[in-house]
């Protein structure tokens, strides 16, 4: 076990090997007749950073729970480092586990609270003052041994937290939405707190949030998940990009969906005839079928408005003209909803350039084909 | 806003003035009272002397009685506090779906009159009570067991009367505790045990405290579980008192009794909290 944080040291170490920190197998749980989890399978790579996002009681506490010993699986097996850890109780499992509410002793000072759980690893007393010392630093709050949880922020407490449980060297990190009792501001910045120290020390992390902003700006990985089941799997970028269904599509970012069925291929394009009648092109694919019933996607952030006036010149597909129904400006970006001739409402956000859209004003949008997804229509 | 002084003052009204009337002003009566003069002929003579108090101290007798009130106050707190903490720590655990049942079977006892609860314990532990009569009868015994009538039967009576004090103030304190604490006791290496003596055990201590405050105090006032139970020997403060008023009618003495037991409580509960500091584990705990 590598003695310091040195982030050096880790990072080798994790090169050499790149190993499951911790894998579930066919992992169902039930609560009476409630299924909790369903038939999960899930590998978490050592090292990274994994985030477990979905709306509240689509399981994803219970599968951070279950990894860390507090309810076991219903059926299917949990390991650890390769090994089976379904019979393991949690106090030998050596995971540091982050609270929503912090969670802190508010009974023992800080030092006794960080140093909790190298008392029960029987750490010689220098050293545990040493660790504690150096775990301290590394949440920025040195100096603050003899206080007790009550004289420090929220912010403070949960880094406290964040040292109580690193200061154990854990095999994995598990945090059930450890930023959400915060307020917007400081929730920023213990994102990126926690985001640099994951880095720091390589410590694999799965972190549990409904937060969609927090899952993309940290993760490696995000397992997307409603109901116990797993929807999506991928990084950042691909699940926000490739959303595979409508859950997922909506779960993340704002989207507009419009049913359509499909025309046919043209060059390099998949034509859509949408329920209103306008026809929008989308990126080629063998995969759809003309006639096939589809879904289209489009991000409200893709669309461009445009000044609907003679010396404008608009790409000629993909283009509609509308009128700005209702906005709200909210500094760096406007939302709009423009309302096409057909009675057709999109949703769409761009960036304050000049001067916002007015209310009234008509316009011009348009969706580069390359942003528009097609999904398989669900009923 | 409008900012109206007599306000507060108006809102507190309804509460000072009903602690004033049902809580100070008898006091100050008893207190008056204990430096009354009692003539030979029984009628109370307004005085300010101190030879009720002087009576007191002059026979070891009353003293004594007043050692033994906090010995088996004592020994009740103790035996509550055992005999609580183990129902507390269930109510607490459980999740049963009958745990409000349960909490109400604790609160069952106060809807019966405590004089019927105590006089019941004659029909358990008399000579021909239940036990006796079931030993007898399954043969293991040929003689009644004298369990009535001593300290033992008057503990029996005060624990029946004061264990639902210890268990619900036990409770109120263990059910604040944050369950994540526990688990982020166990998760930092803590076996079940450990972890509650981290952290269940010393974040359960001001219901302790309180617990414990609570039934000695009730203890050191009660009068029936020793007069209905207990024998010519276990007589407290509080039978000595009710002998004096309401036996020979003699209100100076029994104020003077009463007087001393409150102050000597009075000293008690300070110290208590003071050294025990139940005011520093709250705010410890915001």
């Amino acid at each position: 076990m590598p003695k310091s944080f040195q982030p050096g040291e880790r990072r080798a170490l994790e090169k050499e090997s790149k190993s499951l920190a911790v894998e579930l197998k066919g992992v169902y749980k039930r609560f009476d007749k409630v299924v909790a989890v369903e038939k999960m399978d899930l590998e978490f790579e050592e090292g990274t950073l994994v985030t477990l996002l979905g709306p509240s009681g689509c399981g994803k506490t219970t599968i951070l729970r279950m990894i860390a010993g507090l309810e076991s699986p219903t059926e299917g097996d949990i390991f650890i480092q390769g090994k089976r850890v379904n019979d393991t109780p949690i106090h030998k499992r050596n995971l540091g586990m982050i609270f929503q509410n912090y969670a802190l002793f508010p009974h023992k000072t800080i030092f006794d609270n960080v140093a909790f759980g190298l008392k029960y690893r029987s750490v010689p007393r220098q050293e545990t003052r040493d660790r504690v010392k150096r775990a301290l630093e590394m949440v920025r709050l040195p100096g603050v041994e003899d206080r007790m949880p009550s004289q420090l922020s929220g912010g403070q407490q949960q880094r406290i937290a964040l040292a109580r449980a690193i200061v154990i060297e854990p095999v994995v990190l598990l945090m059930d939405e450890p930023l959400s009792a915060l307020d917007e501001n400081l929730r920023e910045e213990m994102r990126m707190e926690v985001d640099n120290l994951q880095q720091l020390l390589g410590v694999t992390t799965i972190f549990v949030t409904h937060d969609q902003r927090e899952a993309l700006s940290m993760s490696d990985r995000i397992v997307v998940m409603k109901d116990g089941r797993k929807q999506q799997e991928g990084g950042p970028e691909d699940v926000y990009n490739n959303p595979v269904n409508h859950f997922v599509a909506d779960f993340l970012g704002h989207s507009n969906f419009i049913n359509g069925e499909v025309l046919g291929r043209e060059g390099e394009y998949t034509k859509v005839r949408v329920e209103d009648g306008n026809e929008i092109y989308a990126p080629g694919s063998e995969a759809w079928k003309p006639g096939e019933p589809v879904e289209l996607v489009v991000r409200a952030q893709k669309f461009d408005l445009l000044p609907d006036k003679e010396d404008v010149t608009a790409p000629e597909i993909n283009t509609f003209k509308g009128i700005v129904k209702d906005r709200s400006y909210m500094g760096g970006e406007v939302s709009y909803f423009v309302e096409l001739a057909n009675g057709t409402v999109l949703h769409a956000i761009s960036m304050v350039s000049l001067k916002p859209y007015r209310r009234g004003e008509t316009v011009l949008i348009h969706v580069p084909p390359r942003h528009c997804g097609l999904l398989k229509r669900e009923n | 806003m409008e900012s109206k002084p007599w306000k507060p003052a108006a809102l507190l009204a309804p509460a000072v003035s009903a602690v004033i009337f049902l809580l100070v002003i008898p006091v100050c009566f008893i207190v008056v009272y204990s430096f009354w003069l009692r003539a030979p002929s029984g009628a109370d003579i307004p005085a300010f002397q101190f030879g009720n108090y002087a009576k007191f101290f002059e026979d070891f007798f009353y003293p004594s009685l007043l050692i033994r009130t906090i010995r088996v106050s004592l020994e009740t707190v103790l035996l509550c506090l055992v005999m609580g903490y183990i129902p507390a720590y269930f109510f607490y655990r459980t999740e049963s779906r009958i745990k409000p049942f349960l909490l109400i079977l604790v609160m069952l006892p106060f809807w019966i009159s405590f004089i019927i609860r105590t006089l019941s314990w004659i029909n358990i532990l008399g000579d021909t009570g239940l036990i006796n009569h079931v030993l007898m009868k399954i043969g293991l015994l040929d003689n009644p067991l004298s369990m009535l009538y001593n300290e033992g039967a008057v503990l029996m009576g005060l624990i029946q009367y004061l264990l639902p004090f210890m268990i619900l103030n036990i409770y109120v304190s263990l059910e604040g505790i944050d369950k994540n604490l526990l688990e982020a006791a166990r998760s930092l290496g803590c076996t079940e045990w450990q972890a509650f003596r981290e952290v269940t055990l010393p974040l359960s201590l001001p219901g302790v405290s309180a617990g414990c405050l609570l039934v000695f105090v009730l203890t050191s006032g009660t009068y029936l579980p020793p007069m209905i139970l207990g024998g010519p020997g276990n007589d407290m403060i509080a039978n000595l008192i009710f002998k004096r008023v309401v036996g020979t009618l003699d209100w100076p003495f029994g104020s003077a009794i009463s007087t001393i037991l409150l102050l000597l409580l009075g000293v008690i509960v300070y110290t208590y909290n003071r050294y025990l500091g139940i005011n520093q584990i709250f705010k410890s705990l915001q």
